[in-house]
């Protein structure tokens, strides 16, 4: 029994790694913001931001400066409380989700059984921040575009639970740690490929339909163009952040860059195996300390993680914005039924299948 | 019918995705269009016409003649000008005003001058942060002139062969 395992000692070490988590991963927005508006400049053929910092590397952080200085302004008729509490729980949300996300082997905040669960839940709460931003501003456009923003993510998240049902049904468990534990041994055994075993490989023709769905869905799940209804500039000129400015916008972004990020991890973790490396590294890692083995898990989640934001971030530069008519078809009339005859095909997989894995 | 589920392969497997994909990145790889202003700038033709300017010759007496065929030609009327004999004799402005705001910078000024006095100069970079700025006198003008003549000589010299 040492200090680190009485009530008190654990209380500081999840606080410790609480903040540790928080701080790489607003650390991590900011670069990927920066990183986000690069790419998107380097299809344009612009150079984007270059100018604060060593190829403009601490563009966030002058943002970030600007927006704390800006003057706060609460519109004469909005609900003021409800009004600034919005933004904060947007970005509680956002954070909180980390909470159950394997960063590596034996590095998670909180390796609950229902961690799958926890983060939909969250993710889903998340609709909350917009909703009451939109309905508090008492003004038109941030009420039609949190309407907009509140029937696009009920309508995806049913696709994304069917999808993640696929990936629960191959793992056979909701922890996080142990679906990416299970792809472990090669990147055949990711369940984007059918899951754990050489024998699963014909589901790769369901799996990988599925990563799609869940990686689209994603996209109008955080409203990424081009899914960006709730704030398309042409349209709602912002959406719900049209009346607000300085800190709480500030806030609104960085919960919606967090949320990306979830999601491009979660997609990580889900399908592309997590911090597991693309070979085989029983032999490799066998004498490694154990640190080394979590870092070199770290750095695969990272690299993972990294892909699926490029590619994201890809997206918003060539796709153009959907219509809303054309999003509710796609959710409602093409993903849902998808992810609907893939649960069962999986399902009837997992029963049937000579050897089961 | 059949090419309505041709669409929808097409839709489902990406391949429109796909192709916009491989020419972003393609375009990404490509040399950047973007020119640093304030440190790089696009080039500019001799024929450019900016913020006005009124010359002197040489010996550093203005070229104004006061014959306000300037005056006569502006289409926005911008220009006011009042003249009077000087002590020695030679018809001179008392008074040569643009106003800035009205102008059109259509460069006929320039063409109507007989001795080459009005210009307009290659500056561009005279945003002010009042009107009255923008309201510029003589003094303001032959300043402007004294300034630029090195870049207005040349540039009326690379244009002569077209005139």
């Amino acid at each position: 029994m040492t200090f680190w395992t009485t009530p008190i000692g654990w209380t500081l070490l999840t606080v410790g790694q609480i903040l540790l988590v928080t701080v790489v991963l607003l650390l991590t927005v900011a670069f990927l913001i920066y990183g986000d508006r690069k790419i998107f400049a380097g299809v344009q053929m612009r150079k984007g931001p270059n100018v604060v910092g060593p190829f403009g590397l601490l563009q966030s952080f002058a943002d970030l400066g600007k927006f704390l200085i800006k003057e706060l302004v609460v519109p004469a008729g909005a609900d003021k409380f409800v009004f600034l509490l919005a933004p904060l729980i947007s970005v509680t949300l956002a954070l909180g989700s980390w909470a159950a996300m394997p960063l590596a082997p034996g590095w998670v905040i909180s390796n609950i059984n229902v961690g799958i669960l926890y983060l939909f839940a969250v993710s889903s709460m998340g609709v909350y921040g917009i909703i009451m931003g939109g309905w508090a501003s008492n003004s038109k456009y941030p009420f039609l575009g949190a309407l907009r923003s509140a029937a696009q993510m009920v309508s995806y998240e049913v696709s994304i639970g069917f999808v993640i049902i696929t990936v629960v049904l191959l793992s056979g468990s909701l922890n996080l740690t142990t679906i990416t534990e299970k792809q472990a041994g090669g990147f055949w055994n990711w369940n984007i490929f059918g899951g754990a075993g050489l024998h699963n490989l014909p589901l790769a023709i369901v799996m990988i339909p599925m990563g799609v769905i869940f990686f689209i869905s994603g996209l109008a799940e955080t409203n990424r163009p081009p899914f960006d209804l709730p704030e398309a500039e042409s349209e709602l000129v912002a959406g719900y952040a049209i009346e607000y400015g300085s800190t709480p916008y500030m806030l609104f972004y960085l919960a919606e860059t967090a949320n990306i990020i979830l999601m491009s991890g979660l997609m990580a973790i889900l399908f592309l195996g997590g911090w597991q490396a693309p070979f085989p590294t029983a032999g490799l890692t066998a004498h490694w300390p154990l640190t080394l083995i979590s870092l070199f898990g770290l750095f695969w989640l990272v690299l993972k993680t990294f892909f699926v934001f490029f590619m994201n971030a890809m997206v918003r530069a060539v796709v153009p914005r959907y219509r809303y008519d054309q999003l509710m078809r796609l959710g409602w009339k093409v993903f849902l039924p998808t992810s609907l005859v893939a649960v069962a095909l999986v399902a009837g997989w997992r029963v049937y299948a000579p050897v089961i894995g | 019918m059949f090419s309505r589920i041709g669409q929808a392969m097409k839709g489902a497997m990406l391949l429109d995705f796909a192709g916009a994909l491989g020419l972003g990145l393609k375009y990404m790889a490509r040399p950047k269009a973007t020119v640093i202003y304030p440190h790089e700038r696009n080039p500019q033709s001799p024929r450019f016409r900016g913020e006005h300017a009124l010359r002197r010759y040489p010996n550093g007496e203005e070229r104004c003649i006061a014959c306000k065929l300037c005056e006569a030609i502006c289409p926005a009327q911008a220009i006011t000008i009042e003249a009077e004999p000087r002590e020695d004799g030679s018809r001179r402005t008392t008074r040569y005003d643009i106003d800035m705001v009205k102008c059109i910078y259509c460069g006929l000024c320039q063409e109507a001058c007989p001795v080459d006095a009005i210009v307009e100069g290659p500056n561009t970079e005279f945003a002010v942060e009042t009107r009255d700025e923008l309201y510029y006198d003589k003094a303001k003008l032959l300043d402007n002139g004294d300034r630029w003549e090195r870049e207005i000589a040349k540039n009326l010299e690379l244009d002569a062969p077209y005139r």
